[in-house]
């Protein structure tokens, strides 16, 4: 078990495209770390300078206390969980797992007991002697954090891991691996571009996009306070609602339709205007509202989302499956949950609000209270 | 008279399109891009019961018309004794075959035949394996690398053969300057050894590009997250190369093997040609040429056939062996 620091970490290829762009991030021991993004945001290919698998450009990766940029990717005491699972075909289960250990010329029955304390932890002891291609996707994914367990690394790397299987064994997978590394306790990067597969396993997340970090926060902190729109857009489901909007005073103009926030300080007259899907409810009458055309809703069970347009702005809201729906509904939104952007550059507007976060919870306590 | 065993004046005594033809047939039908479960389970229905032996008729015609009634013919005049001039021939049983099977120069050139294919068999594998590796590792440039290394296959074997002649020619070939400046007087055609090792060289040469496409699009065909996993599990390239790139070469490396065996059998026919045709006696030269001379060369059709069907026999042994004995290690994925 080690810290992982990466420091300025930049991966130029070839052509002179920069996939990775001078990131720098410092993983604490046995902190499960998830780098989230899009498709060729980077993630992969910072987690693979990690691995040894890519050569770095610039920068530095420490595991522990050693900088390992030219060390072996065998001799980095670390182990990856590959995406399609990457096992040797040819091999029994048993051999799978034993591989890597009998290569670094561990004694017979130190493997024989790693690996059946593996297999019993992940419950594949009674196909040690199959081969690969007689398991299905969720023991073949479960070998493979097995080949991983039984090394004892300092790291764990996963890219992907969970992308292959389908959504019912994706959930409970998701479950398994927390588990397993709560209780190995070993400090873990994990590669996805599921922003719920981040939520859901980080301790910390870190978003990527165009190979610079965009945000690194606990998932709550990401999901509340996004760095940008990016990250506003991109953590949590349905994406943040992004409205550009004037203001004038303590009122938000968009377009035609005008909501009164009570208290705005030090803003830009223009801005971006976020807030969350289910931040919205169908207003009181005696309440300012906007109002939205309703075009189609989705139904989830236990909430709906209503997709629809403010002022020819596309805008979803979450709301109660009991209320019932008119062609045009009127929401409004507590000035707590409005999150504000710049709208040129993306960033979040710091405003007075932000500071507070013990009481924006006892806001929006008081505020679910009352309504 | 033509050289090359393929040609149809020669078929009807010859086993060579016959045996290769039908090791071929094995070596085909698990080919590595073709594993067994797959036959299984994609099984095509047809309306009419006769429509499947109809789409099969004019494959099974062409292997009737060159394999079966040419093996039939071989089979049928190995028991006679053909006149000379062609005006008749005479029943005389096993006679041909004992005769054959009692000569020692039968049996020396057996002996040198089993040499031959072992060598070649093992070098052009091992030389196109080592070159796949090394292009496989390449980045830079690595399809014109490849290019100018798969370019030899388009060399026919005559030529081949003509080339490595001339490699080895008394008064020009390189490698005889080369082999003299370390003193030794490399003599092709006239030194038994020293044609056995042009033959041997030049046979080689000719296969390897053959190998190589094959290995190295068997390397690529080993799935790169498997290899990286090995990365991490072993830091030994050697062992690694051992413990699991070949192991998941071995169904490339089993169908390449009867494909060579049978190439070192039959298909340097036209290097061996090149080389000892018109020269002195007590040249090495393996059992299918043996055949042809005493067939076209001596008029012994009786021998001659004999001699085929017991290369007939040899390879279906041989075939049979590494099907059960070698395939065996063999993991298709």
């Amino acid at each position: 078990m080690a810290a992982i620091n990466i420091t300025n970490v930049s991966k130029i290829y070839a052509g002179g495209v920069e996939a990775v762009k001078s990131v720098s991030i410092d993983i604490a021991d046995g902190e499960f770390i998830v780098l989230v993004g899009p498709s060729g945001c980077g993630k992969s290919t910072l987690l693979r300078m990690v691995a040894g698998l890519e050569a770095i450009s610039k920068g530095t990766v420490e595991i522990g206390d050693r900088v390992i940029n030219d060390v072996e990717p065998a001799e980095r005491d670390i182990a990856m969980v590959f995406q399609n699972y990457a096992l040797y075909p040819h091999m029994t289960v048993y051999n799978n797992l034993a591989y890597g250990l009998k290569n670094r010329g561990t004694p017979k029955a130190e493997i024989d007991a790693r690996v059946a304390e593996a297999a019993r932890m992940l419950e594949i002891e009674q196909y040690l002697t199959r081969k690969p291609r007689a398991l299905s996707g969720g023991q073949r994914q479960r070998v493979a954090m097995g080949r991983a367990i039984v090394r004892k690394p300092a790291a764990f790397l996963f890219d992907e891991p969970l992308s292959n299987l389908d959504a019912k064994l994706r959930v409970t997978m998701r479950g398994e691996i927390k588990q397993l590394q709560k209780r190995l306790g070993t400090t873990s990067l994990y590669v996805t571009h599921d922003q719920l597969e981040a939520m859901t396993l980080a301790d910390r997340l870190v978003v990527l996009n165009g190979g610079q970090i965009e945000q690194i926060g606990r998932p709550l902190d990401v999901y509340h306070k996004p760095a940008s729109t990016f990250v506003a857009s991109f953590i949590g489901s349905p994406a943040m609602n992004l409205l550009r909007a004037t203001r004038d005073g303590t009122r938000l103009h968009f377009g035609s339709q005008v909501l009164e926030t009570g208290r705005l300080t030090a803003l830009p007259t223009e801005l971006t205007v976020g807030f969350r899907a289910e931040d919205l409810r169908v207003a009181r009458t005696s309440e300012q509202s906007l109002a939205m055309k309703v075009d189609y809703v989705e139904e989830l069970g236990a909430q709906r989302l209503v997709h629809g347009s403010v002022d020819g702005k596309t805008l979803t809201a979450a709301l109660s499956p009991e209320i019932e729906l008119a062609d045009t509904i009127a929401l409004t939104i507590a000035p707590l949950r409005l999150h504000f952007f710049d709208t040129t550059t993306g960033k979040r507007l710091t405003q007075a609000l932000d500071g507070l976060g013990g009481r924006r919870e006892v806001a929006s306590a008081l505020e679910t209270a009352v309504g | 008279m033509t050289n090359t065993p393929s040609s149809s004046a020669m078929s009807g005594t010859l086993a060579t399109p016959a045996a290769g033809g039908f090791s071929r047939l094995f070596g085909l039908r698990k080919s590595p891009t073709r594993p067994p479960e797959d036959t299984a389970a994609k099984r095509v229905q047809f309306n009419s019961p006769l429509l499947p032996y109809l789409f099969l008729a004019p494959q099974m015609a062409i292997i009737f018309i060159f394999f079966y009634w040419p093996s039939v013919q071989a089979i049928h005049s190995s028991f006679y004794l053909e006149d000379p001039f062609g005006f008749g021939s005479t029943f005389v049983g096993f006679a041909n075959y004992t005769d054959v099977l009692k000569s020692g120069e039968y049996l020396s050139i057996a002996r040198f035949t089993a040499v031959f294919t072992a060598l070649v068999t093992f070098f052009s594998l091992a030389i196109g394996l080592l070159l796949a590796v090394t292009a496989d590792g390449v980045i830079k440039g690595n399809a014109t690398y490849k290019t100018l290394l798969i370019w030899v296959y388009a060399i026919a074997p005559p030529v081949a053969g003509l080339m490595g002649m001339m490699m080895f020619d008394q008064h020009i070939g390189p490698l005889v300057k080369f082999a003299a400046f370390f003193g030794w007087d490399i003599k092709v055609g006239l030194y038994y050894t020293d044609t056995a090792l042009a033959m041997i060289v030049v046979s080689v040469w000719k296969q390897i590009p053959y190998n190589f496409i094959f290995f190295l699009s068997g390397l690529q065909g080993i799935p790169v997250s498997v290899r990286e996993a090995a990365l991490m599990d072993c830091r030994s390239g050697i062992r690694r190369f051992w413990t699991v790139t070949l192991p998941l070469l071995a169904p490339t490396a089993f169908f390449l093997l009867i494909i060579n065996t049978t190439y070192a059998l039959f298909d340097t026919f036209g290097v061996i040609d090149v080389m000892v045709k018109d020269k002195a006696a007590n040249n090495p030269i393996t059992l299918v040429y043996k055949v042809y001379m005493d067939g076209f060369r001596g008029n012994d059709l009786g021998g001659s056939s004999a001699q085929s069907v017991i290369l007939m026999v040899i390879v279906f042994v041989l075939t049979i062996f590494q099907f059960r004995f070698i395939e065996r290690r063999v993991h298709y994925s």
